[in-house]
């Protein structure tokens, strides 16, 4: 078994899911004997956070030899990997199921003939045959699907916060990466990037604060943004809020928005109806506050205050800020 | 231009969710179907892009059974102008593209929309490997989609981890529709009628195989009872946040 690990940066900064793919890997199949993790950087970043990879298991890091690779474009990247994982000989390749993934992984399934097996949300099961068992959410979190994966050649998508990076190992060498195939393969020409500035990624964020229309509009999101910034938490919404223009669609949770799993979900004003359960229901800790005691968002919440956002949010935030001082 | 929109049927977003005896699909009982959402907003903005353009014909293509078919003409009566079924009963993404790439290859299409994902299955893999099978260009996750002033040339937005781009794409394209592209039209008497005449296809498939086997289904694991706090013990649903759940 030859591995190669696709990691994320963005401006020069590795992402939190380039951490999250080298333990993956690295959990996965150090206890199957495999000793080389070799990782393919997504765009450069400095030789000192390259090299840092090797804290969490890697063993190799490949840096981009130039600029081609800095800004996400799915052809250039996935001509550059495929280009590695011929080149190397690997037979798994494995990388997060974030926007960047999900357009690589589906290109290079097919380019690269590998069995794809995508957004599973747990390290596989690997089987004395060598196949593997994996899992992943169906239906918007409402049912789970168990799949047997096999093929020569085998790709792995697992979705954002599967699993925490874990400390193992020290600083590895990085080496050029040869980004030859990249040059002249992009098929888009970019004409500007916006981006999200000082907010935390909903998709990758530990905890999320997210408000419903008990919040009685846009001017109170105030309170939802302070409790956010107490607890280090990134600010989402339900449909009805973000189809009412109080907040933007990229913050709509649910399913016909993003799915998301973090370790901590507020919901706030929130009734908890079935579509935006499906798309927070993977999150391990979820908090309701909510005026109706009959809100099906209690159903499913570990923890529930009965009563109105406006009264309540001040309140957890001082004891959040309070403990935190403490 | 003539564009051919990639659809799906799903269940509809208030379905409660169980599976059959043995687990290896959805318990059909009392389900509706409907295009998948993400795939209508894809028809919708196909019809907009040839009416703004003033040409060209826009065909829906699903790859599935003949239960199918009531979904692809609603397709029709929201103004597609043929549909297409690939008559196959296909097990995951792979033989989903693999079958819409055969049909496309013989086809002059300038340009395929479909949803950024299904919401039954979520993974959000067709376009991209549809792509890649064509050897077209991907642009995934489009927000907004429009000519760019320049013929055979698209201006499109799309989201990306941590913000979002516009870029340009020369035709033919495979592009993956979001939410905020546009908002999704509702038949009319007319359409209604007019559909029962257009043309639905019928085609057999090249019997490309999945990737993977599916083993079982299962519902996820129940959750806890929940536990109360009343708005002045904040302090206690903290101290439980951090020494209970720790997540704080």
């Amino acid at each position: 078994m030859k591995v190669l690990i696709y990691a994320e940066q963005q401006d020069g900064q590795l992402k939190k899911s380039a951490f999250e793919a080298v333990s993956f890997a690295v959990q996965t199949w150090a206890p199957q004997g495999v000793q080389d993790f070799t990782v393919v950087l997504g765009g450069r970043v400095s030789e000192q956070d390259a090299a840092g990879l090797g804290n969490y298991g890697a063993t190799l890091v490949l840096m981009p030899d130039d600029a081609v690779m800095d800004a996400f474009e799915p052809h250039v990247h996935s001509a550059v990997l495929l280009d590695a994982l011929q080149k190397s000989g690997a037979n798994l390749l494995v990388m997060a199921h974030t926007y960047a993934g999900k357009s690589l992984a589906p290109r290079l399934a097919v380019s690269w003939q590998a069995t794809l097996a995508a957004a599973v949300n747990h390290p596989p099961e690997i089987q004395p045959d060598g196949t593997w068992t994996v899992q992943r959410t169906v239906y918007s979190n409402k049912g789970l699907a168990t799949y047997q994966v096999s093929g020569e050649r085998r790709l792995l998508s697992f979705t954002p916060n599967a699993l925490k990076p874990v400390l193992q190992g020290s600083p590895c060498p990085v080496q050029p990466l040869s980004t030859q195939a990249g040059a002249g393969a992009s098929r888009t020409h970019r004409l500007e990037v916006q981006k999200v500035q000082g907010k935390i990624p909903l998709t990758e964020a530990e905890r999320v604060i997210s408000g419903g229309r008990g919040l009685k509009g846009p001017e109170n999101w105030h309170l939802i943004e302070g409790l956010a910034d107490a607890c280090g938490a990134a600010t989402a919404c339900s449909k009805p809020v973000s189809d009412m223009h109080w907040r933007s669609h990229d913050e709509h949770v649910g399913q016909t928005g993003i799915t998301i799993k973090p370790d901590l979900y507020i919901a706030v004003g929130i009734s908890g109806a079935i579509q935006h359960l499906a798309g927070v229901s993977s999150s391990k800790t979820i908090v309701a506050i909510n005026t109706d005691p009959e809100a099906p968002f209690f159903k499913v919440a570990d923890y529930g205050v009965v009563g109105d956002a406006m009264e309540v949010l001040p309140r957890l935030t001082d004891a959040i800020r309070r403990s935190a001082g403490s | 231009m003539n564009i051919l929109v990639c659809l799906s049927q799903v269940p509809d977003t208030t379905t409660k969710i169980a599976f059959s005896a043995d687990n290896k699909s959805l318990n059909k009982t009392g389900v509706q179907y409907i295009i998948n959402p993400y795939d209508e907003l894809a028809l919708t903005k196909a019809l907009e892009l040839n009416e703004a353009t003033g040409g060209g014909t826009v065909t829906v293509i699903h790859v599935g059974g003949a239960d199918a078919e009531p979904v692809l003409r609603k397709a029709l009566a929201i103004g597609a102008d043929q549909a297409v079924r690939v008559d196959a009963e296909p097990l995951d993404s792979r033989q989903v593209a693999a079958e819409l790439a055969t049909y496309i290859q013989g086809q002059s299409y300038d340009l395929v929309l479909t949803g950024r994902e299904s919401i039954d299955y979520n993974s959000g893999l067709v376009g991209g490997m549809l792509s890649q099978y064509l050897d077209w260009p991907l642009v995934n996750v489009a927000t907004s989609i429009d000519p760019a002033g320049q013929a055979g040339v698209l201006a499109v937005s799309r989201d990306m981890d941590g913000g979002r781009e516009k870029v340009e794409v020369s035709l033919p394209a495979v592009i993956t529709c979001q939410k905020e592209l546009t908002e999704p039209r509702i038949p009319n008497m007319r359409g209604i009628m007019a559909a029962r005449s257009k043309p639905l296809q019928v085609i057999s498939p090249q019997g490309i195989g999945p990737d993977l086997s599916l083993l079982s289904h299962a519902l996820p694991p129940a959750r806890q009872a929940c536990r109360y706090f009343t708005a002045d013990q904040m302090d206690a649903l903290v101290e439980a946040l951090r020494q209970q759940a720790k997540v704080l």
